[in-house]
């Protein structure tokens, strides 16, 4: 499964970043960067979906793409299973209610399938969009901060629940947070300035502790802070 | 409950006024005078009722029919939506009461024209709010589409169209409230039947009790009118 991105993009004249070679392998990749450093147009030029910028280069990825965003892009109309098979309606799929059932409990929220989304707490949303994409079932996920409106307990919670949900796939999380990097990332990238480097990890697997982070975190916060 | 007491409290202080200052009853009867005019005239009033009921009703479908697929139309094509926005403003810009004669003149005195000044004046609350409500999709919800490579039809029932329906449901609130008055000002123009006639024909004879009987009765439709569309429309959630 060879996913990724390679090229320079340019906003408006001004270079956003130039020959980067982002590799996408199975595992979590996360994509760690300042707001603006063009993390979420590396993101949706890797999805195929529509960005300011003027890319130049080449992109391999998946046709079946699961998606989750900052926001939980739940639509308020419709019931929670509604929600779950949203994505497979839209690409005219067959809608296999009693598989977004089991992925509804899969996330913790099994028999709730005909609440609507405005009765549930901003965590339960993101639990419901985590259902959704994976009822993608697709082999590339990728993921658009969408912890960071979280409060830290339950983006504890989350985090925990989509690394073991999405294990299978390839998935890239563009954040901005050094810790959630280091402690999901089995590849950590560092968007600077245009460019792209590798982060150094400490060795074991993740959920990796938070003790043994706490260095290079510091080194990544003042990084991103210059 | 408490609009029931304030509607009774009204209509005493109305008959104490007429009653006091024994104001002649061609210039202002008393509400017990409106209703005994609506106890005698009552089949009359019934079939003029029915007439401007029915001119409503096939107007009002006929507007909010257009009035969606003008919406869908304008929302789903940017070619179709460039010749049709300025058309939809224009026919707008041009008073109803204004083109109701010109109306009478081409469709005649029956109910046609009554129909065509519904239309005109409740499709374009329906038009211009689908339209609205169909691009008022938020852009990051447009993602899933794209990633889901859906077609427009697809995205559009999916996505824009539950998006747009709090903003129809806005319309057809006012298109309900609009239609009475257009049927009554396409029989103020030109009819033989309709409440909107029989209203002229009471004031040249002087009948006032019979005008004011007539009005009670046009408000009461355009009342029961609003009444089940937001009836219907709360059954269905907007």
């Amino acid at each position: 499964m060879g996913f990724g991105i390679e090229g320079s993009a340019r906003i408006g004249g001004r270079v956003l970043f130039r020959d980067i070679a982002l590799p996408l392998a199975p595992g979590w990749t996360c994509l760690l960067g300042a707001s603006g450093a063009g993390k979420s147009t590396i993101l949706r030029l890797v999805a195929g979906l529509p960005t300011g910028a003027e890319f130049e280069g080449q992109v391999r990825a998946p046709r079946r793409i699961a998606w989750m965003a900052q926001r939980d892009l739940l639509q308020e109309r419709s019931s929670l299973l509604g929600n779950v098979l949203l994505g497979r309606r839209l690409s005219g799929a067959r809608a296999d209610a009693a598989r977004a059932r089991e992925l509804l409990a899969l996330v913790g929220l099994e028999g709730q399938e005909a609440r609507r989304p405005a009765s549930l707490s901003g965590g339960q949303r993101q639990r419901v969009a985590l259902a959704r994409a994976l009822m993608e079932e697709a082999p590339l996920a990728l993921l658009d901060e969408p912890f960071s409106a979280l409060d830290a307990g339950t983006r504890r919670r989350m985090q925990d629940l989509a690394l073991e949900r999405l294990s299978g796939a390839a998935v890239l999380m563009v954040t901005h947070d050094p810790m959630e990097a280091l402690r999901m990332g089995n590849r950590v990238w560092l968007l600077e300035g245009g460019t792209l480097s590798p982060v150094a990890l400490p060795p074991g697997p993740v959920p990796r502790p938070l003790p043994a982070l706490a260095a290079e975190a510091e080194r990544l916060m003042a990084r991103l802070a210059a | 409950m408490r609009a029931v007491l304030a509607g009774i409290a009204l209509l005493a202080l109305w008959q104490a006024v007429v009653s006091l200052t024994a104001v002649p009853p061609f210039i202002l009867p008393g509400p017990v005078a409106v209703l005994q005019a609506m106890g005698t005239n009552r089949g009359m009033l019934a079939q003029n009722a029915a007439t401007t009921a029915a001119e409503i009703g096939l107007g009002l479908g006929l507007g909010v029919l257009t009035g969606l697929a003008a919406g869908l139309a304008t929302a789903l094509s940017d070619r179709l939506g460039q010749i049709l926005r300025p058309l939809l403003v224009i026919s707008q810009a041009l008073p109803v009461f204004a083109l109701a004669p010109i109306l009478t003149l081409w469709l005649g005195y029956g109910m046609g024209s009554k129909v065509a000044v519904v239309v005109l004046i409740t499709f374009f609350p329906v038009a211009s709010a689908l339209h609205d409500g169909l691009r008022a999709t938020p852009e990051a919800a447009l993602d899933l589409a794209r990633l889901a490579r859906a077609p427009r039809w697809r995205e559009l029932m999916w996505l824009r169209l539950p998006h747009a329906l709090p903003h129809l449901a806005a319309a057809l609130r006012i298109a309900a409230v609009y239609a009475p008055i257009g049927a009554v000002i396409g029989e103020w123009v030109g009819s033989s039947a309709g409440l909107g006639h029989l209203m002229l024909l009471a004031n040249a004879r002087m009948k006032t009790d019979l005008m004011f009987a007539a009005l009670a009765v046009l408000a009461a439709m355009t009342l029961c009118l609003r009444a089940a569309t937001d009836a219907g429309l709360r059954r269905a959630g907007l």
